[in-house]
This record gives structure tokens, sequence and C-alpha cells, in this order.
């Protein structure tokens, strides 16, 4: 097998997962920079509609890495997506294919479920909540808690912060509830 | 006069990186003043994070859902061995006090607990087992071609607007 079709594959946890946590030394090590991305969200706030509001009045392009840095985020995924593309369809748990399927939702190729997220369903009840009302909670929620799964459980429990290890099992509690409970009834829509 | 000003231009300068390490655990430690094109490394560091999270398949929500219903160990694996390597990692830039390529010692800044963390925590996990994605896997599958969740996206940033602006009236 060749390099490139080796690199094609998807990649085991315990090599994807010892590379994301490298991301922190690199960081720290380009240029003093924590790693974190939800606050790139925050930014783009402070830059556009700061509006008088105290939480967006600091000097957001002190702080602009952070943006070249999700803007790579967007390039990486159109390379991976483009040049290093699995030819093979994702697996999935089938416990969680046949539950699924009962909603309805059977195309499982690709990462985000079509049946699900597209332009289409945006109009409709289920697709406002899932993509508009999840958003919402992503945005909202992780500046709420100071940080997202990069910002907490990657770089603050890397730095042994309790606050982050916290703010991680709430991350954990809140989507098992939500995965278990509330999204069954949510597709059932 | 002069040390007057500088003093001024110190106080405020100290106030907005207060503001800017609000809520947010990735701040710019850095007082150096760089040219906004020296960013660009952190675009190159973004795009090797961008496939690694697409070639892990942490971006996808099938990926998510084992997780949230204790189906897969792929997930627990990826968050779990990234936060070993960061801790090691971290440990051995403190113990040796590793400097940044521009000879900046490191800075890392501690956090306070407050409310928010469990408030914000769990309904930031809401929205995750809704979306399949935290903020960064948003920007990757917009990448990957699925244009809608560029929605998911605009809709995060209006929440975190909503939150700065109720945040004085929200409990922390």
């Amino acid at each position: 097998m060749n390099f490139i079709e080796w690199i094609k594959q998807p990649w085991p946890w315990y090599v994807a997962g010892p590379l994301i946590g490298l991301t922190v030394p690199v960081l720290l090590i380009l240029g003093n920079k924590s790693f974190g991305v939800s606050s790139s969200l925050r930014h783009v706030c402070a830059a556009c509609v700061p509006m008088n509001i105290p939480f967006f009045k600091y000097d957001w392009k002190k702080e602009i890495w952070n943006l070249f840095f999700v803007g790579g985020i967007l390039l990486g995924g159109i390379i991976a997506a483009f040049l290093l593309l699995n030819p093979d369809p994702v697996v999935i748990d089938p416990k969680l294919a046949s539950e699924l399927a009962g909603y309805g939702v059977t195309n499982t190729e690709g990462l985000v479920p079509k049946d699900l997220f597209n332009w289409e369903s945006l109009l409709s009840i289920k697709g406002l909540i899932l993509m508009v009302g999840g958003g919402f909670l992503v945005g909202f929620g992780t500046r709420y808690a100071g940080g997202c799964t990069s910002g907490h459980a990657i770089m603050g429990i890397s730095n042994l912060q309790l606050p982050s290890l916290i703010a991680t099992c709430c991350f954990m509690i809140g989507g098992f509830f939500f995965a278990n409970i509330v999204l069954p009834l949510i597709l059932k829509l | 006069m002069n040390t007057d000003i500088k003093t001024f231009k110190a106080a405020e300068l100290n106030t907005d990186f207060e503001v800017r390490s609000q809520n947010a655990i990735c701040v710019n430690s850095s007082q150096l003043d760089k040219p906004l094109l020296s960013n660009l490394k952190f675009t190159f560091a973004g795009i090797l994070f961008g496939i690694i999270l697409i070639k892990s398949e942490v971006i996808s929500w099938f990926r998510i859902q084992e997780m949230f219903r204790l189906q897969s160990f792929h997930m627990f694996g990826v968050i779990g061995s990234a936060i070993v390597v960061g801790i090691i990692s971290v440990f051995i830039i403190k113990k040796f006090k590793i400097r940044s390529i521009d000879g900046e010692p490191i800075h890392l800044e501690p956090k306070k607990f407050n409310k928010g963390q469990v408030y914000g925590g769990l309904l930031f996990g809401f929205g995750w087992a809704l979306t399949g994605a935290c903020p960064g896997p948003l920007f990757a599958q917009i990448g990957t071609g699925a244009t809608v969740i560029i929605v998911t996206l605009f809709s995060a940033i209006i929440g975190t607007w909503v939150y700065g602006y109720l945040r004085e009236k929200l409990p922390h």
C-alpha cells in the first residue's frame, strides 16, 4: 500500500488523538497562544457587531491569530475532503444505524447526515432545531462555559485546571442527556 | 509627562487583556506586536488540525452520537490520548521553561471556577449532541462541502453575541 492510499484511510484514535494533543505545544511555541476555537466566534462579534457591549469591547486585532487558525481549519477541511477522502463508506455502529433508520435517517455516507442537515430541511421544524437551535446552543454554551472541547477539555485539562475538568464533565453530561433522551424526540418530528 | 502617557498606555493594555481573557481559555499571551501576515503560521497549524479532525472522523455527527450512546471507544480514545499528550507537553514546557520561537517565556493563564462552566457546559453539551459538532468541527465540516453548516456556524455566532448581551444578568 503506498503512502497516499494509507493516509486516505480513517486514522485510528491512537494516531489522531496524540496529534490533536500536539496542537497544544505547537501553538504555545509558535507564538505563546493557548489552544482554543470557540473564542473565534466572540472575535467575530467584537469585530462586526460590538454594539457597546462590554464583553465585546476589546482589541480583537490582538486575538486575530485565532481567526487565522480557524481559517486554516476550514482550508484543512477542503484539502482533506478533496484530496484525502476515504473512498470506502464510513463504518458506523449497527445499533446506531438501526436506531437512525427508525427515524428515516438511512444515508450514512459522509460525515454529516445528509437526511438531516441540508438546505431544504432548514424549512422544517426538525431542521431548524438541529441546525439553528443546535448552533445557537453551541455558541451560547461555549462562551458561557468559557471554552469548548479544544479550550477546556484539551488545553485547560492539559494545564491541570479544575474549572476545565468541571466544564468538560458538564459537556459530557449535557451531551449524554440530549443524545439519549431529547434527540430521539426531535428526530421523531 | 512622558511617563504618564506610558503608565496610561500600560493600564489600557492591562484592562484590554482582562476583557480578552474573560470567559476564554485561548488568549494571546504574547506581548509582541507582530506583522499581520506572521499569523499565517497559525493558518498552517489550522490546516493540519483540520485535516486531523476529518481523517479521524471526529467531526462526524455519527461518531458523536456513538460517543454519547457509549457505542464506540473511538471518540474517548481521541480526546483521552490528546489530553495525555497535552498534559505531558505542558509539563515539559513548564519544567524546562521552554520559550516561544520569538524568545518569549510561555505564559498560561490560570482559570477561576464560576457557575458558568456548569450551566454553559451543559448547554454546550445539548448543542454538541444536536449538531454533532463543537466549534472547531463546524469550520471543518463547512470545508468538506456541507455548505448548510454555514447556517449552524452563523447561529453559533448569534448565540455568542446573545451571551455577551445577557452576560451581566446571567448567574456566574
